[in-house]
């Protein structure tokens, strides 16, 4: 019979270098929601909404993340039933997710992504689709020094390394 | 004596506490703290530092700063050896070794200096015109010949290893440049409340104010500088760089910019060397200031000969004495040059000017003169005077140049942008609006005196505030001098003997005066055909003149010969910055499979496809090569069974009302008949009608389908469904999304496929081509039937968190039966063997008729490709048709990328029948077997014909046969 142990994304974290660290994220379940064309959403998702392009929409610890054109990625809760209004497909298993926090985190991220990071362009609370170093990558900003980064689940050693040699070379100049 | 050079009190940048030891082509030489290499020569009295471009002559610093075309060094840090280092720019460290370059035997021997007696020859042109016969001695020895004696700076040969980094800024303000201007823009911006980013090539701001000192608002200049730089500093909305130089202006507000981070101190195994900036910015201000240019004439080249604007600077920044001293001039700022040197106690041997200047000073001036000489071997020792008395040689230890001022506008050129000429200045001006967004201030186009810059810098930031919807307030300009700046053009000194124009390619006016006799006459030629201006430098300090010297030649006038053109980078960039994290493994991203520690630790071998890491074969006792291993491993599939980890192959889910619609749309087939649990092989052709990709599209439920692709295709495929999706179809209820990273999915194969998925406790009652959920140790998983082997075949999907485990499990259970893992190696020998087709087949060239699959694209309904598809040269006779290939005598190798011919016809490109694109060799049919595309191949089964690979020296007789070898009714995948 078979017996199915669960295996992490990711090992070895977190890690701290500098003002900045990295660490394992779990965001609970994850389900994309991609409404088909002028579906109303609002009663099957209350009390969140569908969000706007970038936009974050929390309710306590479930979130709703826009996470593309026409599609969210719900965290922390299974999707509720939307039959006919969006396509629903488990996305749980298809990414990487770490935080990256600390005074120098928006630091670090600007050695990997061409996103404008100043909180006024990239303010906590919203997200962003954007690539980290060649990595595709969905980022989202919980505080002016939080980040969370999720790429797909196959690169995560990659992610790991680019994220490594960024806040090596930010610690490096924060030493001097 | 160490520090011999150096006048006490002078030095705005070196810490005299601070010794700092380092080496010079092994000589140990101390300087200070805050030193670059070139001041600290200098001031231990070396100024022979390097040895020119052709004809190997004696160079030293000329400048202060980057645009310095003579002071080549290497830097060596360990095993890294880092040519064409300007010494100007290199800060010393502690036990930094410093090379000249371009010498062979000692710097003050170097008997490469043979090429300068044998100047008469090396003319411009001279290769063009010598090296012409034989013809086929260019590349073999010529070339080779003149790049060893002609050059910069040695590679080590070695990877550069070190750490280098790229990064991206955002601002809405981007000052290029803190000398007066740009600190009193940046200042006015600040105060503002814009975001600022203010970037500065050299170690400290300030710009000229450090090295000519005026009074600025009742302050010595580099008080207020630094005064201006401290409440910079202060305000949280101004970001200063340093140690950066912008490099570029590109599209979009974006400019590149080069830092020196780590280059200045001992090599560290963390920082950085030097770090590649994308600025991006909503608007820019270019204050580059100016740069000095030299004037022609004979001999103007020596170790000592440096611009005015360099000396200074020496002194004011490094406290380097330049000894007694002759200022060759013909504009104003050179006189104020000799009066400041004499304020702190240079003794001005001379100041020669060639305008009929009428002054008098606390030194000799020439009026009406022009220096036609120098004299020193190894460094300058006097200076020839032609003046109304006759001819002086005056001794001298520095010759100042100063022929005047080019704005520094090169960024604001970038955009191929043409500048304007200022008869007012004797120089090119930037023209307005070159660059979108970018506005130039201060000397950076035209506006010389101290005061000019500080008011311009503060109404062009004013006007970019507006821009950015701030408001400037009132602007707080300091007093300053505003001394007129005049000049009397005077480019070259017509004395006979060679005249610089280019120090770093050694151009001189008669090389530009032979080129425009030749008709070499447009300054684009020109350059080219004496090599003026192409140098690392670019041309900073010749250009101009070089034009001048043209136009003279041509009498078109400077402003009709025009400049050539300015392209980035400003500086030079070491591909390693550009490249930065790119090295080694850092190039693409890795794809690591959940079986990827189970598969290295079997010791599998590992091909990369798709970014995706594979393995090859896995290896088992006593084999010796890969064909050993597949042999085995393709065996226990046909006898008993195998597990191969396929999740590579791309998986998008497709769901909707009209999931079903859309998927006819982007296949050649129908997918909407097909019922749920069920899967359908499918074909996607391109707009252009050629076959795109392949796979299977499963139905699982009403409204929702999962389609596999290959694993190269996955992401074509996905961005070729958006794309029909958003293009044709927008309106319909479907929404796709990727699933390949969600699913760990394996494939189990072989007649014993049903009894290991029997010791995993599934039940598997699937007809062929079935597909169904079903739970595995309590997790939702997916099995289909599809085989990819020929043999009875099972996929087994999981949520990825459980692929290492379930993989492990597998291997195991396939081991209990007779079988074991199997890798890309024996999965290739097996689908050929079933004549089935991969990315080698479907190549972007070859139709569905072509691979047999016609049949596939329905004529019931349209589909994406279908219409082009259709074109007559698509569909006309005499296509190359998928075939397989049996070699006729069965112990022989094929070859993939051999091309196939006629028997009787030669191998010959007019000839060609055909190609292959795979092979393998079949244990099941102890042969080697190929599939391939062969002119009308369905009709020639049967036929023999040569398949020949040049590269590999093969020429084999093959039988044409049906592309599927094994079990071609297919009853061993059915069951």
């Amino acid at each position: 019979m078979a017996d199915l142990i669960s295996q992490p994304a990711l090992t070895g974290l977190p890690v701290t270098l500098g003002r900045a660290t990295v660490a394992a994220l779990d965001p609970g379940r994850v389900t994309s929601i991609a409404p088909y064309p002028g579906r109303d959403l609002s009663t099957a998702l209350a009390p969140l909404r569908f969000p706007a392009p970038g936009e974050v929409v929390s309710n306590g610890s479930i979130r709703l993340v826009w996470a593309g054109r026409e599609m969210a990625f719900l965290l922390g809760a299974p999707a509720p039933d939307l039959t006919g209004l969006a396509a629903v497909t488990d996305q749980s298993d298809g990414w990487v997710w770490v935080s990256l926090e600390g005074d120098d985190a928006a630091a670090v991220l600007a050695r990997l992504s061409p996103l404008d990071l100043r909180p006024a362009s990239f303010a906590p609370g919203t997200a962003a689709r954007s690539t980290l170093n060649h990595l595709p990558a969905l980022i989202i900003r919980t505080s002016e020094t939080r980040f969370e980064l999720a790429s797909f689940r196959s690169m995560a050693g990659t992610l790991k390394e680019e994220l490594h040699h960024a806040m090596q070379a930010v610690a490096a100049r924060a030493a001097l | 004596m160490t520090n011999a050079h150096r006048i006490p009190g002078k030095g705005l940048l070196i810490d005299r506490s601070r010794p700092v030891r380092f080496a010079f082509d092994g000589r140990e030489v101390e300087g200070f703290q805050g030193d670059t290499l070139a001041s600290a020569l200098l001031a231990n009295g070396t100024r022979l530092m390097g040895r020119s471009f052709k004809y190997h002559r004696p160079r030293g610093a000329m400048t202060a700063g980057s645009e310095d075309p003579s002071s080549l060094v290497e830097i060596l840090d360990g095993a890294q050896q880092t040519p064409n280092v300007r010494a100007t720019v290199q800060e010393i460290y502690e036990g930094m070794q410093a090379r000249s370059q371009n010498h062979v035997g000692p710097l003050n021997f170097d008997l490469l200096a043979l090429n300068d007696l044998l100047a008469p020859f090396f003319s411009a042109g001279f290769y063009y015109k010598t090296f012409m016969w034989p013809r086929a001695f260019w590349e073999k020895l010529y070339e080779p010949l003149i790049r060893r004696a002609a050059g910069l700076g040695r590679l080590s040969g070695l990877h550069d290893e070190s750490i280098y980094e790229k990064a991206w800024a955002h601002c809405d303000l981007l000052v290029i440049g803190a000398g007066p201007a740009g600190l009193m823009a940046a200042l006015s911006a600040a105060r503002a409340g814009a975001d600022v980013i203010v970037v500065e090539e050299d170690v400290r701001l300030g710009g000229r104010l450090l090295a000519d000192q005026p009074m600025v608002g009742g302050m010595a200049g580099p008080v207020w500088a630094e005064w201006a730089a401290d409440e910079l500093a202060s305000l949280p909305n101004v970001r200063v760089m340093t140690r950066t130089t912008v490099t570029g202006a590109y599209d979009d507000g974006t400019y590149g910019a080069l830092e020196r981070v780590g280059l200045h101190r001992a090599p560290s195994d963390t920082l950085p060397r030097e770090c590649f900036w994308r600025i991006v910015a909503k608007r820019a201000i270019l204050t580059t200031g100016a740069l000095e240019r030299p004037i022609a004439h004979p001999d103007n080249d020596r170790p000592g000969v440096m611009l005015a604007s360099g000396v200074t600077a020496h002194l004011a920044k490094w406290g380097v004495n330049p000894g007694r001293v002759v200022v060759f001039s013909n504009n104003d700022s050179g006189l104020q040059t000799a009066r400041n040197l004499t304020a702190q106690g240079v003794e001005i041997a001379a100041y020669v000017d060639p305008r009929p200047v009428s002054v008098l000073e606390d030194f000799p001036v020439y009026a009406n003169a022009q220096v036609t000489g120098t004299r020193g071997r190894l460094g300058l020792r006097d200076v020839a005077i032609r003046h109304a008395g006759g001819t002086s040689m005056i001794e001298a230890r520095t010759l100042a140049l100063a022929g005047g001022w080019n704005p520094t506008l090169h960024l604001a050129c970038h955009r191929n942008g043409r500048p304007t000429w200022d008869d007012s200045i004797a120089a090119f001006v930037p023209t307005p609006g070159m660059v979108p967004g970018l506005s130039v201030a201060g000397a950076a186009r035209g506006r010389f005196s101290t005061a000019a810059c500080l008011a311009d810098g503060a109404a062009v930031a004013a006007e970019a505030l507006s821009d950015l919807g701030l408001t400037a307030r009132p602007a707080d300009v300091p007093d300053a001098e505003d001394t007129p700046y005049a000049i009397a053009p005077f480019w070259a000194v017509e004395a006979g003997g060679r005249a610089w124009l280019d120090f770093a390619n050694d151009v001189t006016t008669k090389d530009v005066k032979l080129a425009a006799q030749e008709g070499y006459s447009s300054v684009e030629h020109m350059k080219r055909y004496t090599t003026q201006g192409m140098a690392p430098d670019q041309g900073k300090s010749s250009n101009v003149a070089a034009l001048a010297v043209l136009a003279e030649a041509t009498g078109q006038g400077i402003p009709a010969t025009g400049t050539t053109t300015y392209r980035p980078p400003y500086v030079p960039i070491s591909i390693a910055a550009l490249g930065a994290g790119g090295r080694a493994e850092g190039f693409a991203p890795q794809r690591l499979l959940t079986s990827d520690a189970q598969t290295r630790s079997m010791g599998a071998p590992m091909i990369e496809a798709g970014l995706w890491y594979r393995p090859s074969y896995f290896p088992q006792g006593g084999e010796t090569s890969w064909r050993a291993a597949c042999d085995r491993e393709v065996g226990q599939v046909r006898n008993a069974v195998g597990v191969c980890d396929v999740s590579t192959l791309g998986k998008i889910d497709v769901q909707g009302p009209d999931a079903a619609r859309f998927l006819d749309f982007i296949y050649t087939n129908t997918m909407s008949t097909l019922p749920l649990g069920r899967v359908r092989y499918g074909l996607m052709l391109r707009e252009d009608g050629f076959v795109m990709d392949d796979g299977t599209c499963a139905r699982i439920g009403d409204q929702q389908f999962v389609v596999t692709t290959t694993t190269a295709g996955a992401g074509q495929v996905m961005r070729h469904m958006d794309f029909i999706h958003q293009a044709f179809c927008a309106g319909w209820d479907v929404r796709m999304v990727s699933v390949t990273e969600g699913w760990a999915q394996f494939a189990v194969a072989g007649p014993k496929a049903r009894d290991l998925l029997a010791a995993l406790g599934i039940t598997a009652d699937l007809p062929f081509m079935g597909c169904a959920d079903i739970a595995l140790g309590g997790v939702q998983a997916r099995l289909f039937r599809i085989s990819f082997s020929g043999e009875e075949g099972y996929e087994i999907a999981v949520p990825t968190r459980y692929g290492a485990a379930l993989f492990a499990q597998l291997v195991s259970a396939a081991e209990a039966l007779g079988g074991c893992a199997y890798g890309m190696e024996a999965l290739n020998v097996l689908r050929v063997e079933k004549g089935f087709i991969t990315h080698a087949e479907i190549h972007g060239r070859v139709t569905a008729g072509d691979v047999g699959l016609g049949k596939m694209v329905s004529a019931k309904k349209d589909c994406i490709g279908k219409g082009a598809s259709l074109r007559p040269g698509l569909v006309e006779e005499g296509r190359e048709q998928l075939v397989g290939l049996m070699p006729v005598n069965q112990g022989e190798v094929l070859s993939a990328g051999a091309h196939l011919y006629n028997e009787s016809d030669p191998a010959k490109r007019e000839h060609n029948q055909g190609y292959v694109t795979s092979v393998a060799p079949s244990p099941t049919l102890g042969c080697w077997l190929g599939i391939g595309f062969l002119k009308n191949g369905r009709a020639r089964h049967g036929e023999v014909i040569r398949l020949v690979d040049g590269l590999r020296g093969l020429s084999v007789l093959v039988e044409v046969c049906n592309p599927v070898f094994f079990d071609p009714d297919g009853g061993r995948m059915r069951g």
